[in-house]
C-alpha cells in the first residue's frame, strides 16, 4: 500500500493561500484582504505581539510544570500563536469561541488567567473558567463535538437577531467560531456541522488550524486536497491562510467574520501552520517527523515575523527594545503566576468530590442525593477515626495516643 | 395469548380493580380520549405555545409530521423555524441542539427510531450528559430527545430496539418512558420543562393505544415525570414494568387473578432516576417481584432494580427477584420477534417461579 504523500513540502503554502507578511517582515498588497488591515492600529498590533509572546512563555511553563509532576498533561500550542492572535484580534469581544484543547492564546486573550487555564491540566477541574465570563466555551476533548455546538449556538444567534438590518448586524451581530484541527477534520461531526451551517446559512466561522500533525499522523492522511477546498462542497467559501502570518490571519478572519456576521453564511478559514512542540507532554515527535522539517518551520516563526514587522514600521513605539523587554518581563510575570497558581491548587483549594455531586443535574436527583449522603458519611467516618486517634486518652493522663 | 390482545377496547389497560389513582371520569371538562401519539402531539403543541424558546428538530418531522405522524400539523401551526426538518444526521441533530440550549433555547429533538440513535451516541454521552458537570454546574442544557423504541411492530433491523440501559447508565441524563396516553401527554410536557437533558423513550407499538387525558392545567394530579406509579394494587406479588410492557403486565396480573393471586403492578415511568421508594414499598408489601422489559436481560435495568431492592428489602423477600427480558441477541428478524419479546406467558411463568420458594 502506498502511504499518502504530503500535499506540500514543509512550509510551502498550497496554491491560492493568503500571505500578507513574508517571513522577513515584508508586507504584500492583496486587493481583497489588505484593506482589512486598516482595522489594526499600533495598539492592536502591539497587543497581538504581546499575546503571542506571553502565551509562548506560559505555554513553556506548562511543559515544565508537567515535567515536574505538577500537571497531569500539557498540550503545547507553540508555533500556532500567529494563527490564534490574528483570528482573535479579528473577532468582536461579543463573539463566541468553541475551542479544542489547544486554544491557549484565545483563553488568555479573553481574560482567562493562567491558573484557570491550567486547572484542567492539573486535574483540578474539567474547566477552569465560566463560559459566559469570556464568551469562550470549555475546552472540548472529544474533538469535533464542539463544531456542532458552535453551529447550534450560531443557530440561536441567528434566531435572536432575526429582523436586524445589515447595519445593526455589522455593529452588534454575533458569530460563533468553531475551532478544529487537521486531525479532527476527518471526524463526522465536522462534516455534519458544515452541512447544518450551510443549510440554514448560519453565522459560524469554521477555524481550522492545520498544524500538519494529528499526533503522529500527517495531514496528508486526513486529506488529499487543502482542507479549505472542502468548503466548496458545502456551498460556502474556504480560504487557506499562512497561519504563521498574523496579519493575514487577522485580515482573512476579519473578512470571514464580517461575512458570517452580516448574514452571508458560514466560512471556512484554514490556517496553515505548524505545531512546534509535541502533541502533548506524553508525545515524542522524534518518532514520526524529521529535524529538517522542524528546522524549516523554525525559519518561518510567527513571533519573529511580527517582531520584524513591528521594528521595521515603528509600530513597537519609539523605543522598540523597551517594548520587547516589557513584553518579555510580562511573560515572566505570567509564568511565575502560573507556577504559583498551579502549586496552590491542592487540598482545600480543589473542589471536593462532595461538591461534584451538586453539579451533575440542575434539578434534584434522588440517586445522586443518596450517594452524596453516603459518601459524606463515609468521609466523616475517617474524620471521626482521626479525631479518636488525636483525642486525649483519659486513662493515661491526657497524653496523646 | 399475544401482547396486543391484552388491552381493552378503547385502549384502557384491563385492570378494573386498581386503576390509576388519578383516574378520570369520562367526559369531564378538559378530559379527552387520545392515542398516545396524539397525546404527545398535544404536549408538543402546548409546549411550543407556552415557550417561544422551545423548538422541535428532527428528520421528517415537518411537512410529513414524522414517520409516525407524532408531529403532524405542528409545522403548519408554528412554522418551519420552530418545527425544523433537519438534515439526515443524528449527531448533528443532538450536537446543534446542545448549542441551541447553551444559547438559551429549549430544543426537542426527535430520533426517528431507537436503532438510529447511535450516530448521535457520542454527542449524548460525552457532551450532553457531561456539560453541566464539566462546567461545575454553570451550564444548563435542557435538551429533550424523543425516541420511539421497542419491538412488536413487524419491522426490519434497527427499528425495534430497546437501548434505554445504555443511557440510564450515563450520569447526567434523565430517562422517562410513558405507557399510556395520560402519561404520554404529561411526561412529555414535564420532560421538556426540565432543566436537565431528558430522553423520552416512546413505546412505538402503543402509539395507537387510546386513553383518557386530563388536559387541565393541574391534570397531572401532582404526579411528576420521575416518579413510578402503582397502576394496579395487589398483595401477593409485584410486577414492575415500563413502556410497552405495562399493558402486558396488567394483563398478566388479571390472568393471575383468575388463579386466585393478587398481583400489584408498578409502572416505572422513569428509568433515570428510578423511583426505588415506590418499588420498595410494593415489594415489602408483597414479598415477591418480577421485573419485565424488552431490552436484553443481561446488563439490563432489571438487574439494577433487583440488586438495589435486595439490598434494601432482603428480609422481606419471599423469593428471588426474577427478571424477564429479551435474550442476549441482536434484535431478531421480526418474523420471530414474538418468541423474543417477553409476553404474558413468560411474565406469568416468572410469577409462578416466585411462588416456588
Amino acid at each position: 500500500m502506498n502511504e499518502p504523500q504530503p500535499l506540500t513540502t514543509a512550509t510551502e503554502l498550497p496554491d491560492g493561500a493568503v500571505r500578507l507578511l513574508d517571513a522577513d517582515g515584508t508586507l504584500h498588497q492583496d486587493t481583497r484582504f489588505t484593506p482589512y488591515l486598516a482595522g489594526l492600529d499600533e495598539a492592536a498590533l502591539q497587543r497581538m505581539y504581546r499575546l503571542m509572546a506571553t502565551e509562548r512563555r506560559v505555554d513553556s511553563e506548562g511543559t515544565s510544570l508537567q515535567r515536574q509532576g505538577q500537571l497531569a498533561l500539557w498540550v503545547p500550542a507553540i508555533g500556532q500563536e500567529g494563527a490564534q492572535a490574528g483570528a482573535l484580534t479579528a473577532l468582536h469581544d461579543s463573539d463566541w469561541i468553541f475551542p479544542t484543547y489547544r486554544e491557549h492564546l484565545f483563553a488568555l486573550g479573553r481574560g482567562v488567567t493562567p491558573g484557570q487555564l491550567f486547572e484542567l491540566f492539573r486535574g483540578a477541574a474539567h474547566a477552569g473558567w465560566t463560559a459566559e465570563d469570556h464568551r469562550l466555551q470549555p475546552y472540548t476533548l472529544v474533538l469535533a463535538a464542539q463544531t456542532l455546538h458552535a453551529t447550534g449556538y450560531a443557530w440561536g444567534i441567528q434566531r435572536d437577531q432575526a429582523g436586524w438590518d445589515a447595519d445593526r448586524l455589522r455593529r452588534e451581530g454575533q458569530i460563533a467560531l468553531a475551532c478544529f484541527g487537521d486531525g479532527a477534520s476527518s471526524e463526522g461531526d465536522v462534516h455534519e456541522s458544515m452541512v447544518f451551517a450551510a443549510s440554514y446559512n448560519l453565522p459560524v466561522v469554521f477555524f481550522c488550524q492545520n498544524n500538519q500533525w494529528a499526533i503522529s499522523v500527517p495531514a496528508s492522511t486526513q486529506t488529499r486536497v487543502p482542507l479549505a477546498q472542502r468548503a466548496a462542497g458545502y456551498g460556502f467559501e474556504g480560504i487557506t491562510v499562512d497561519g504563521n502570518d498574523p496579519l493575514a490571519m487577522y485580515a482573512v478572519t476579519a473578512w470571514a467574520a464580517e461575512q458570517a456576521r452580516t448574514g452571508a453564511g458560514p466560512v471556512l478559514v484554514e490556517a496553515h501552520t505548524f505545531r512546534v512542540g509535541a502533541h502533548t507532554t506524553a508525545d515524542d515527535p522524534t518518532k514520526y517527523r524529521t529535524r529538517e522539517e522542524e528546522a524549516a518551520w523554525a525559519g518561518v516563526d510567527p513571533m519573529a515575523r511580527l517582531e520584524k514587522y513591528l521594528r521595521a514600521t515603528g509600530a513597537a513605539g519609539t523605543d522598540p527594545d523597551e517594548f520587547f523587554a516589557d513584553v518579555a518581563a510580562e511573560g515572566e510575570r505570567l509564568a511565575a503566576q502560573s507556577r504559583e497558581a498551579v502549586l496552590a491548587m491542592t487540598g482545600d483549594a480543589i473542589a471536593p468530590l462532595d461538591a461534584v455531586f451538586d453539579t451533575v443535574y440542575a434539578e434534584p436527583h434522588p440517586l445522586v442525593a443518596e450517594e452524596k449522603a453516603w459518601h459524606r458519611a463515609w468521609q466523616a467516618g475517617f474524620a471521626d477515626a482521626a479525631e479518636a486517634l488525636e483525642a486525649p486518652d483519659a486513662t493515661d493522663g491526657g497524653r496523646r495516643a | 395469548m399475544s401482547a396486543e390482545s391484552t388491552t381493552l377496547p378503547g385502549g384502557r389497560p384491563a385492570a378494573p380493580s386498581a386503576e390509576r389513582p388519578t383516574q378520570l371520569a369520562g367526559g369531564a371538562a378538559g378530559v379527552e380520549t387520545l392515542t398516545i401519539a396524539k397525546a404527545i402531539n398535544r404536549a408538543l403543541a402546548d409546549e411550543l405555545a407556552a415557550d417561544p424558546k422551545t423548538l422541535l428538530m428532527g428528520e421528517d418531522i415537518g411537512s410529513l409530521g414524522g414517520v409516525y405522524r407524532v408531529t403532524e400539523g405542528l409545522k403548519a401551526t408554528y412554522g418551519a423555524d420552530r418545527v425544523v426538518d433537519s438534515p439526515l444526521a443524528e449527531s448533528g441533530i443532538i450536537g446543534t441542539s446542545i448549542g441551541l440550549a447553551l444559547r438559551g433555547y429549549r430544543p426537542v429533538a426527535e430520533i426517528q427510531f431507537d436503532g438510529f440513535v447511535f450516530p448521535g451516541f457520542n454527542q449524548i454521552t460525552t457532551q450532553l450528559a457531561k456539560l453541566r458537570a464539566r462546567t461545575r454546574g454553570t451550564a444548563t442544557v435542557p435538551v429533550t430527545i424523543r425516541i420511539p423504541y421497542g419491538g412488536g411492530i413487524g419491522s426490519i433491523e434497527h427499528h425495534s430496539e430497546s437501548p434505554e440501559a445504555l443511557f440510564a447508565h450515563t450520569p447526567g441524563l434523565r430517562i422517562i418512558t410513558p405507557s399510556n396516553a395520560q402519561d404520554a401527554y404529561w411526561m412529555t410536557r414535564q420532560g421538556i420543562q426540565s432543566q436537565d437533558p431528558v430522553i423520552i423513550f416512546e413505546p412505538k407499538r402503543r402509539y395507537w393505544l387510546k386513553g383518557q387525558v386530563d388536559l387541565a392545567a393541574d391534570g397531572h394530579g401532582g404526579l411528576g415525570a420521575f416518579q413510578a406509579q402503582v397502576v394496579r394494587t395487589g398483595t401477593d406479588a409485584t410486577i414492575a414494568a415500563y413502556g410497552p410492557l405495562v399493558p402486558v403486565a396488567l394483563a398478566a396480573a388479571n390472568a393471575a387473578a383468575e388463579d386466585g393471586r393478587s398481583i400489584e403492578v408498578v409502572d416505572l415511568r422513569s428509568l433515570s432516576p428510578i423511583d426505588f421508594d415506590t418499588l420498595q414499598a410494593s415489594l415489602e408489601k408483597t414479598g415477591r417481584m418480577v421485573i419485565a422489559h424488552e431490552a436484553p436481560t443481561f446488563g439490563g435495568l432489571g438487574g439494577e432494580i433487583a440488586a438495589r431492592l435486595t439490598e434494601r428489602s432482603f428480609l422481606h423477600l419471599e423469593a428471588p427477584i426474577i427478571r424477564v427480558g429479551g435474550f442476549h441477541l441482536p434484535y431478531p428478524p421480526s418474523r420471530v420477534e414474538e418468541q423474543y419479546l417477553p409476553d404474558l406467558d413468560r411474565i406469568l411463568d416468572a410469577v409462578d417461579r416466585t411462588f416456588a420458594y
